[in-house]
This record gives structure tokens, C-alpha cells and sequence, in this order.
């Protein structure tokens, strides 16, 4: 499943952008992730991270979103290069 | 009669919306998940009588946690003529999917492209005609919030109820709305520029949810609030002492002369008392709720579920979580209900039992009460803060107990909405609707409240009033042993045993104890205790047993005797301890 280019959500740094490759997610949790946004092949830009081991601030499309990290690790993702 | 229902995603403006349509006061907040009743209003619509429901937000028509229930159990009924699904038109390319699900044939369909003046800030542009064509679905660009575009839509309502062409057709045509098709007609007619985002929302963002400075200014500004409240209410609810005293010296006292002692007692010492003394808090009480209100409305709130998520993850509960002990300040009963967002029931019941300990507005009257009888103004607030806090910490170390038996699995994904700034209209509505809850539960628990203390103070026939020798007196000797450890005497005890009922009737309890108002009942208890007995009976205040509504709405939502006994039981024995601890410590120290 893995490529040499793909990462989790929980990896990329605030102002990064990643492509969603993939959700791996509880079927519950894969539909409350699409109606928030975050569907395959959507982009996903951080825009910071909580202090503290805190969430994830990101933005997808129009909607920013907050999520933990132990959450955003099931998002796997392709880093865009700017 | 004829049933139309507002359906859509969390935060989109439903609430909103059934307050333009039919002019009632649902609540409204910046803050997905406000709507947790099913909340109904009838409406003049082209003549016909019309029933509006508000349905809670729901992400996902097939999904399960308890407020979404409630939506999929009532559209499995057919219950509706009408839904008109209303959407944030700036997030119309995500919460689209709702339409799709819900298209079922015999079931007509409005859709709503709600906050329509946020999109074209963002410079979105949305072809109305065209998604109406390509959706088969009368579509409506609005903004409940100012009132744009309402108009139209009564219009199409009125169509579709008629069952005129061309509005509202049923989707019955065959084919179903799946995900491809309305992805492609959102791509034919919603243009959404590159770059689209909030400036405004974003500079302020990079401020208030800064690294470092983030948390710090969210204490500040929380600390701000409550000198605002002190400061500007105290003065008001000064004057309304004042004003309830010098009618009663005035013209009550004479008017009542001609009744028998007992009678006069009653109205006068008892019910006047009583309520003259609850009612000079209540500009006290709209001023904090005006405050909690623009905090909520503007979007603040979910910014201090981020800024607080790692710390509350350390004790079992996420960002949501301090969120409800947030609202719970206001009333911890809403605050309850709020967690049926919540779907892992570890998480819930951990909240549960937390919110309790949010020191809600009719503690804060206690609170404000003591205060202002024993401590100079210029330490008010701090002390009042000290309280906040002391709330806070009883939460924290409730769940750092509980934690292990309640464990909470529950994914934190939230919105994060843009910062709004609600209306004076809105402001006045909220004020409005919040005080006249207050009101009702006063009229509920109050009257009845003070009329059972005065005959606990005033009877057996022939003794003094409020002495040892009365039923009250008699109760408070009983309990004595177990409450004089804490600095509180037998007549705070009284009042302590009435704020169970509710918290409102403790300071109505104490001026017909004291057979004293305003004032002089302050004058009266400041010269009869220090500040430390006070201080420990604030505590004692803050923490002990929930009132009847609350422990009635956990026993509700939790459907569990042994969980409500849990959270009855508790907070009675911390509040002990915490008295106990500070009585005895400030009395070793100031020895």
C-alpha cells in the first residue's frame, strides 16, 4: 500500500499540502470524514498544530477542520512540492 | 395539517433559518451540534396553517450517534410533506452528499444555499438555474442571518405545498442522485476561486490560537468577561435592592398592616423576601448571558476546544468536552444535552458526570451574593475567578478519577467555522430567550421554595422566628455535626438543603431565614460569619449535588439509576472534602 512518496496526515508540517490517497477508517468514521471534506483525491493544507502534542488545525476545500493527530494518521496522503 | 422540515449539516444555519420562517427563539451559536430537541413552530403559509420542525445537524443520514438518530428516526416515519435541506453554499461541494441521500421518491425537496453573503465574500459564485435544472430541485440562495432571499423562498414553499409544476418535483424520475452526479453538477454551475478563504478569520486566527500566547489570551479574555459582568451589573443590581427595599418600606409595610401577623409574615418576609432579593440579580444574570452569548456566537467556542484538546485529552475527555463545561456555566442542563454529539458512551457519561460542577448562573447569583456581603469590592472578582477555576479543577480531577471506567474511543474531528458576528437582533432574541427560561424555572422552584422555608422557620406555632426551636432550627441541629467542620452554621444549612431543589431558592431561602432582604440581609450574614466560612461555603456551593432538573436531565440522558445515583453521590462527597480541606487550612494559617 505504502509508496516512497506517500505519507500519513500527522506527518506534515504546518503550511504543507498533501493529496488524500486514502482513509483507513472504521466505516462510521470514513463517512463523518467525507461529509467534513476529506475525500480521496482532495488536497489538505496544515495550517498549524496545537501545542502540546495538541490537534491538527487543516483546511480542505472551503472547510477548516480540527483533528487529532492519532486521527489523522489513518489519512494517508501524497505531499505536494512547492 | 401539513409538516415541513429543516435538514443539513452541523453549523449551516437551520436554527437560524426556523427563526426567520416562523419569528420563535430557537437557540443559535457559532458551534456545530446547538440543536439537540426536535424544535416545531406553526406557520401562515399561502393560508394554510404549516408546521416547521428544526432537526438537529446531521453529517451522515446513515449514521448513529444520538442526535442523529433522532433526524433518521423521524424522516423513517414519513413525517414530513416537505425538507428543506439547507446548506452553507460556501461548503456546498462536501455537504451536497446530504441531498443525495435523502432523494427518495414521494418526498419533496427544497434546497437552501444558506450564508449565500459569506460565498460571495469568498468570491464563490453559484449558478442558481442551472443546479435547479440539473438537481431537479427548486434551489434558493439565502441569508437567514439578514434576511436576504427569504422572501423567495416562502414562495417556493408555498409552491411546493400546493404541489404546483415544476417546484418541488418529486424525485421519483428513476434516477437516483448519486455521488457522480452531484458532483458533476456542483462542477457545472459553483465556481470556487483557487485561494478561497477568510482573511479576516485568519488574521484574528493567527492571534488567538498563536503557539504560546494562544491559551494565556484565552484566560485573559474569559477573566476580562467576568470584571465586565461585575463592573457593569453590580451597580444595576444594586439599585434594584435599593428600589425593592424602598417599595417594601414604603408602601408594602402599610398596605399589609391590616392583615394578621402570620399572613402579612408570608407575603411579606416570606414570598417578597424572597423574590425581591432573586430578582435584583437578574440584570446580573442577562449581562453574563449576552457575554456567553457573543463568546458562542462568534465561533470562539471552537477555538477553545482546540486550544484545550491536548490538555483534556490527558484526562479522558477531548475539546468538546471543556466546550460543555463552558455552556455549562450558563445552565448545566443544555450543557448535558449537548453531549449527544458524542458517540462513544465512555466519553458521554465521563462529560456527564463533569458538567455538574460548571458553575452555572444560579450559583454565580450565590456567589455574587456572598461576595458582595464579604469582600471589599475591589477583590470581587478575583474571588469570583478563584471560583471559575476551583469549578474547573473539580471537572479536571472528576474524569482524572473516573477516567479508567469510562473510556472514551470517540474520533475529535470538529469545524472550524469562520469568525461571525451575530446581529443586535440576534443578540436581543438570545437575551430574551435565555431570561425567560430563568424566569420560568424561578416562577417554577422559587415561590414554592421560600413559601416552605418560611413555614420551616416560622412553625411550630409560638416559637421565634428562625430559632433553634423551629423545624428549620431543628434540621439544622441534626446536620450540624456534619457541617460545622466546614464553617457552615445551622442557617446556611437550611440553605443549603433548599439548593438542592434548586440553587435559585438559596439566597431567597436565606432572606426569609433572616427575615431580611437586600441589604440589610447582607449587613446580617457578614456580621454572623467570616470571609473564610463564607469562602468554604461557596465551595461547599459550587460543588455539592446538582439541582433537580440536572440530576432529572442525567438520569434522562444517561438511562441509568446507578450512573445518576454516581453523579448524585459524588459531588456531595468531594464537596465535603473541599470545604473541609480550605475551612480547616485557612483556620491553621490565620490562627
Amino acid at each position: 500500500m505504502k509508496t516512497p512518496h506517500s505519507n500519513t496526515l500527522d506527518t506534515l508540517r504546518p503550511g504543507e499540502t498533501g493529496t488524500i490517497l486514502a482513509l483507513h477508517a472504521s466505516t462510521e468514521l470514513y463517512r463523518r470524514l467525507a461529509a467534513l471534506g476529506l475525500r480521496v483525491g482532495k488536497h489538505v493544507r496544515i495550517l498549524r498544530r496545537g501545542r502540546f502534542a495538541g490537534p491538527l488545525h487543516i483546511r480542505v476545500g472551503t472547510t477548516d477542520l480540527m483533528l487529532r493527530t492519532s486521527d489523522a494518521c489513518c489519512i494517508q496522503v501524497q505531499r505536494s512540492h512547492t | 395539517m401539513k409538516r415541513i422540515a429543516l435538514i443539513g449539516m452541523p453549523n449551516t444555519g437551520k436554527s437560524t433559518l426556523f427563526n426567520r420562517l416562523t419569528g420563535a427563539h430557537a437557540k443559535v451559536g457559532n458551534w456545530p451540534g446547538i440543536t439537540v430537541e426536535l424544535l416545531a413552530a406553526k406557520i401562515l403559509i399561502g393560508g394554510d396553517m404549516v408546521q416547521v420542525v428544526d432537526l438537529p445537524g446531521i453529517y451522515d443520514l446513515r449514521a448513529h450517534s444520538s442526535d442523529e438518530a433522532v433526524v433518521t428516526a423521524f424522516l423513517a416515519q414519513d413525517a414530513a410533506d416537505l425538507a428543506i435541506v439547507v446548506l452553507n453554499a460556501s461548503q456546498i461541494e462536501r455537504q451536497i452528499t446530504l441531498l443525495g441521500q435523502l432523494a427518495r421518491p414521494g418526498l419533496r425537496v427544497i434546497l437552501v444555499l444558506n450564508m449565500a453573503d459569506e460565498a460571495a465574500t469568498l468570491g464563490i459564485t453559484i449558478d442558481r438555474e442551472r443546479l435547479s435544472s440539473d438537481l431537479g430541485v427548486p434551489v434558493c440562495l439565502i441569508s437567514a442571518k439578514y434576511g436576504q432571499g427569504v422572501e423567495q423562498l416562502h414562495a417556493l414553499i408555498t409552491a411546493a405545498l400546493r404541489g404546483e409544476k415544476d417546484s418541488a418535483p418529486v424525485l421519483a424520475s428513476g434516477e437516483r442522485l448519486t455521488e457522480e452526479l452531484l458532483d458533476a453538477a456542483i462542477r457545472r454551475s459553483v465556481m470556487v476561486p483557487a485561494h478561497a478563504s477568510h482573511a479576516l478569520t485568519e488574521k484574528i486566527d493567527r492571534v488567538l490560537l498563536h503557539p504560546w500566547l494562544g491559551l494565556p489570551i484565552f484566560f485573559v479574555l474569559m477573566f476580562l468577561l467576568f470584571q465586565a459582568v461585575f463592573f457593569v451589573g453590580k451597580p444595576i443590581q444594586d439599585a434594584m435592592a435599593w428600589a425593592l427595599g424602598a417599595l417594601r418600606t414604603a408602601v408594602l409595610d402599610a398596605a399589609f398592616a391590616g392583615l394578621p401577623a402570620a399572613a402579612s409574615g408570608l407575603l411579606l418576609d416570606g414570598i417578597y423576601n424572597g423574590l425581591g432579593t432573586v430578582a435584583s440579580f437578574v440584570p446580573l444574570i442577562i449581562l453574563f448571558f449576552l457575554c456567553m452569548a457573543i463568546v458562542e456566537d462568534t465561533g470562539y467556542l471552537s477555538r477553545a476546544a482546540f486550544l484545550m484538546d491536548a490538555l483534556m485529552s490527558k484526562f479522558g475527555l477531548d475539546g468538546r468536552s471543556f466546550v460543555m463545561i463552558l455552556m455549562g456555566f450558563g445552565c448545566n442542563v443544555p450543557a448535558l444535552m449537548g453531549t449527544r454529539v458524542m458517540r462513544s458512551r465512555g466519553l458521554r457519561l465521563l462529560t456527564m458526570l463533569v458538567i455538574p460542577l460548571s458553575l452555572c448562573s444560579a450559583r454565580l447569583q450565590v456567589f455574587l451574593f456572598f461576595i458582595a456581603a464579604l469582600f471589599p469590592t475591589s477583590i470581587g472578582p478575583v474571588v469570583l475567578f478563584s471560583l471559575y477555576l476551583f469549578s474547573i479543577a473539580g471537572a479536571m480531577l472528576t474524569s482524572q478519577i473516573f477516567k479508567p471506567r469510562f473510556v472514551n474511543n470517540d474520533p475529535f474531528v470538529l469545524e472550524i467555522p469562520p469568525y461571525r458576528f451575530p446581529t443586535l437582533r440576534q443578540m436581543v432574541l438570545r437575551g430574551w430567550q435565555e431570561v425567560s427560561h430563568f424566569l420560568r424555572r424561578a416562577t417554577r422552584f422559587i415561590v414554592a421554595g421560600v413559601v416552605l422555608v418560611w413555614l420551616l422557620t416560622n412553625f411550630p406555632a409560638g416559637t421565634v422566628q428562625g430559632s433553634a426551636d423551629t423545624w428549620a432550627g431543628q434540621i439544622g441541629n441534626v446536620l450540624n455535626p456534619v457541617l460545622s467542620p466546614l464553617g457552615i452554621d445551622p442557617k446556611l444549612t437550611i440553605a443549603l438543603i433548599f439548593g438542592f431543589v434548586a440553587k435559585e431558592v438559596v439566597i431567597g431561602a436565606l432572606a426569609v431565614i433572616y427575615a431580611q432582604e437586600g441589604s440589610a440581609l447582607m449587613t446580617t450574614i457578614a456580621g454572623q460569619i467570616n470571609w473564610v466560612q463564607a469562602y468554604s461555603f461557596m465551595l461547599f456551593t459550587l460543588i455539592y449535588t446538582p439541582c433537580l432538573s440536572t440530576i432529572a436531565t442525567i438520569r434522562a440522558e444517561a438511562r441509568s439509576t446507578a450512573f445518576t445515583a454516581l453523579a448524585v453521590a459524588w459531588p456531595l462527597a468531594l464537596a465535603w472534602v473541599a470545604s473541609f480541606v480550605f475551612y480547616q487550612t485557612a483556620r491553621l494559617i490565620l490562627a
